[in-house]
């Protein structure tokens, strides 16, 4: 057994060391919000916190966690009390298929965490690591600037 | 390479062949019309109570037989329906595809939902409505038209009122509609309005939003072991040391089609991965240049315009590629299906779950009645991606392992290696000019392979190719006109006096092909619109007086002095290594009108292009939900600068070799235009077009006409890469 702390709990879990984050919260946890999206660390779909940085869950394996803390995109809010970023999306409608865009909130997090007032190419550089194929890519920068309160 | 059958005409010379094209060659596998005077799919399905009903406790159920492909197509149907019910938005709830439940729309696809499912939707709500005072009069023994209705109620002048409810049980919807009821007084519902879409919330929470995050009770998970992509199979592989691996439940094995089943899905993977490492071959040829093999290769031609009249003395012509551009949605993917007590049902994020239903019936061998395919979100698929696939896959798996729940999904490298790719294709343009420098004759000639392979047999679906003995696929046909496919837009929308167009289909696909969004429109739009600005340079005018001088249509005009104006195109400074440019075009020559300006900035040294401003207006008649139709031009901008700046598959002798992101390179963040901006022009009187495809021709012509701008070369060949603009520069 494992014990991993996450989303403000402490849970333990039984899967193998090498067995890759994502499919620990997906798969033995239930989570949604990291997805697959290429396990290969090319897409960012699945991206989460480890403390405050972002990972790539798929390339990540349970063993390398160690008591770090891990916050998925469920640990940012919730629909009926989503968090400042989900706000942002939400407001500016920042979603096509929307199967990237928990993979962008949690990244832009990291971000605001770590600047709050980001420059324009600050956030682009930031969400470089992520894709998305539908191009909702410039309401994705709208929601992110909101979050930080620096509108274009 | 097949001998030409008596239809084919080699290498596209001067016979022209005719040929009878079915209402099954679209793909689109609809049930028969019966009601011809309705609107939309009521034609096929008349009665009320497929599309809508009411019960006792006030809430109102719609169905669609279209899906939410991200689109914001369950927003936009929920308003159609309020609006004309005259019922808040929260008192209804949507079924979408299933074949269980909904009735058959099809497919959905080529910005045909609003036209199918919306109206159909919109003239039922009415027909609905109207019951509903019909009853009430009947309750009251009033006059129908001295009633009312407003937020779910219908009342009477003198203040009586009754809620939908409680006229549910006095209600028989099992009637056919009308064409023409009384309509709700215009205005004051959420027709228009920017309704935030439904399905967003769930998706930025962690919601269960989509296929891949259904687990439904005892599901197991499934991976399938193939080659490294279409056109290649895998040697033997040490199946007895993966059946003892742990978690293993069944290793499913029939002809070539392959799988292993886990409980768990990093153990299925894991096996999956030790299956895969058996050498494989190729099972294909390939050509080296695709351009030239598809003007070699034997084609059915058509001409699809012939206008005759004079030439002008003034010639140019000039020839366009598009190579194979791939689907590559985020998410991989997924299917779930349960086989049982003699059924199945299939979990699929399809874009047709009746067609879809067909083929997995004849696969598996079931009757059509006990296969049920449910629609569920998966990632944008942007057209015939591997969603049927994977869904056949999961389906033959499911019959293997009865009763438990299967969940499939491809891992990256397969949907990258195995999904159906967008034709390649060439354009060969040539025109004439008048003395006045307006085009005298214009001639447009359009290569390409299929632009449909969607599945209704076992055949068109891998599954169905790698059992033995394999099912064969029907052999590919043209999308008849006036939708076409690989000559979807060659017809010009410009009134050029003299015009000949011909299709050139091309059906043998040494690489695997179907739909992606806006079939050959993105290239005969790319193609038609950079041709159109050259020839404004041979004519010495400014490229969007030269398009406004050769259109009578007036939304076309109001498209392209919308863009022209928010752009600044007049007032347009020049400075070095800077461009603008412009493009337009109606989708379809049938749905919305869509104008794109941009500008950018070139690199000389390494011929890399900056991005600036983009400023798009598109007119889709009437909007149902304007913040929508921007979401959806602004992604389709997006994605189509992508395609047309990086995106190309690659081959060799031995598979495609575009297996992941790295070696399929799309637009990142950085590379991002600096604004994409959308007018939407609103006509409130005019039917609802469809939109979501609209954007992608424009967004590439207007590309190429800045970088043409820019440097003063023109790039003829997609995608217009860092390289390519570097070389032209010399
Ligand atoms: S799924 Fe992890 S980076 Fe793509
Ligand atoms: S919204 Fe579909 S991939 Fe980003």
């Amino acid at each position: 057994m494992t014990t991993l702390h996450l989303n403000g709990a402490v849970r333990s879990v039984s899967s193998a060391q090498d067995t890759p984050l994502l499919y620990v919260l997906r798969d033995e946890l239930g989570l949604n919000g990291a997805k697959f999206g290429c396990g290969l660390g090319q897409c960012g779909a699945c991206t989460v916190l480890l403390d405050d940085r972002p990972i790539f869950s798929c390339v990540t394996p349970l063993g390398s966690v160690g008591d770090r803390v891990v916050t998925t995109v469920e640990g940012l809010g919730t629909e009926a009390a989503p968090g400042r970023v989900q706000k942002a999306f939400e407001a500016e409608q920042a979603a096509q298929c929307g199967y990237c865009i928990a993979g962008m909130i949690v990244r832009a997090e990291a971000l605001l965490r770590k600047t709050p007032k980001p420059s324009e190419r600050g956030i682009r550089a930031a969400l470089a690591p992520n894709l998305c194929r539908c191009g909702t890519h410039m309401r994705i920068l709208r929601a992110v600037r909101r979050a930080a309160g620096t509108p274009a | 390479m097949r001998a030409p059958s008596r239809r084919l005409v080699v290498g596209g010379g001067a016979l022209t062949v005719f040929f009878a094209l079915s209402v099954s060659a679209t793909g689109q596998g609809k049930p028969t019309v019966k009601a011809p005077e309705l609107p939309g799919d009521l034609r096929t399905q008349p009665r009320l109570d497929a599309w809508i009903r009411v019960g006792a406790d006030g809430r109102i159920t719609i169905f669609t037989g279209k899906a939410e492909l991200g689109q914001g197509l369950k927003t936009a149907i929920l308003q159609i329906a309020a609006d004309e019910l005259d019922a808040p938005l929260d008192q209804l709830d949507l079924v979408t595809a299933d074949t269980g439940l909904t009735p058959n729309e099809g497919v959905t696809a080529g910005s045909h939902s609003m036209q199918d499912s919306g109206a159909a939707i919109r003239n039922a709500a009415a027909n609905v409505r109207w019951l509903l005072i019909e009853a009430a009069a009947r309750r009251w023994s009033a006059e129908p038209q001295s009633l009312a209705t407003g937020h779910g109620t219908v009342r009477a002048s003198d203040g009586r009122s009754l809620a939908y409810g409680e006229l549910a049980s006095g209600l028989d919807l099992s009637v056919d509609a009308r064409p023409a009821v009384p309509p709700r007084p215009r205005g004051g519902g959420p027709i228009g309005q920017d309704v935030p879409r439904v399905d967003i919330p769930a998706k930025l929470a962690g919601g269960q939003a989509y296929i891949q995050d259904f687990r439904p009770p005892g599901m197991v998970h499934a991976r399938l072991v193939r080659g490294p992509s279409y056109g290649t199979a895998l040697g033997e592989a040490d199946i007895a040391a993966v059946r003892a691996m742990p978690g293993v439940i069944a290793v499913v094995q029939k002809g070539r089609f392959l799988a292993v089943v886990a409980e768990g899905e990093w153990q299925a993977i894991q096996a999956q991965q030790r299956l895969q490492a058996a050498p494989s071959r190729s099972t294909a040829t390939r050509p080296d240049d695709i351009h030239s093999w598809l003007l070699s290769a034997p084609a059915q031609v058509e001409v699809i315009l012939d206008r005759g009249g004079a030439e002008g003395a003034r010639t140019a012509s000039a020839a366009y590629t598009r190579p194979y551009l791939m689907h590559g949605s985020i998410g991989p993917s997924c299917a779930v299906a349960q086989a049982k007590h003699g059924e199945l049902t299939v979990w699929t994020h399809s874009q047709g779950v009746f067609p879809l239903r067909k083929a997995i019936a004849q696969l598996v061998g079931l009757p059509p009645e006990k296969v049920r395919c449910r629609h569920m979100e998966g990632a944008g698929c942007y057209g015939h991606n591997g969603a049927d696939d994977a869904a056949g896959d999961a389906a033959l798996i499911a019959m293997a392992v009865p009763g438990r729940p299967v969940r499939v999904q491809w891992m990256r490298d397969q949907e990258h290696g195995w999904e159906p790719l967008g034709s390649a294709m060439v354009a060969r343009l040539s025109a004439s000019l008048t003395p006045e420098g307006r085009v005298a004759s214009w001639r447009h000639d359009v290569w390409s392979m299929t632009h449909s392979t969607r599945p209704q047999e076992a055949g068109r679906l891998l599954a169905g190719q790698e059992v033995d003995p394999p099912f064969q696929a029907p052999p590919p046909r043209p999308i008849p006109m006036p939708e076409g496919g690989g000559d979807r837009n060659a017809i010009p929308l410009y009134a050029f006096p003299t015009a000949r167009v011909a299709y050139h289909f091309v059906p043998e696909m040494p690489l695997r092909v179907s739909a992606l969004r806006s079939l050959g429109a993105h290239m005969n739009v790319f193609s038609i619109e950079s041709f159109v600005d050259e020839l404004a340079l041979l004519a010495d005018e400014d490229p969007v007086a030269f398009r406004l001088a050769h259109l009578d249509d007036s939304r076309a005009h109001d498209v392209i002095n919308a863009a022209a104006r928010s752009f600044g195109w007049q007032a347009w400074r020049r400075s070095h290594g800077r461009g603008r440019g412009f493009a337009f075009a109606r989708y379809k020559n049938l749905a919305a009108y869509c104008a794109v300006a941009l500008e950018l900035e070139v690199e000389p040294v390494t011929g890399e292009v900056w991005l600036g401003r983009v400023v798009s207006a598109v007119d889709c008649g009437q909007a149902i939900n304007p913040d929508g139709i921007r979401n959806q031009i602004e992604g389709a901008i997006v994605q189509s600068l992508s395609w047309s700046m990086l995106e190309q598959v690659g081959w060799d002798a031995d598979r495609r070799t575009s297996f992941d992101w790295s070696a399929y390179p799309i637009l990142r963040f950085p590379a991002l235009p600096q604004s994409v901006e959308v007018e939407v022009i609103d006509r409130p009187t005019e039917p609802f077009l469809g939109v979501g495809e609209a954007g992608q021709g424009p967004a590439a012509a207007a590309l190429a006409n800045a970088v043409a701008d820019a440097t003063g070369k023109r790039l003829r060949d997609l995608p217009l890469t860092a390289e390519k603009v570097k070389a032209a520069m010399g």
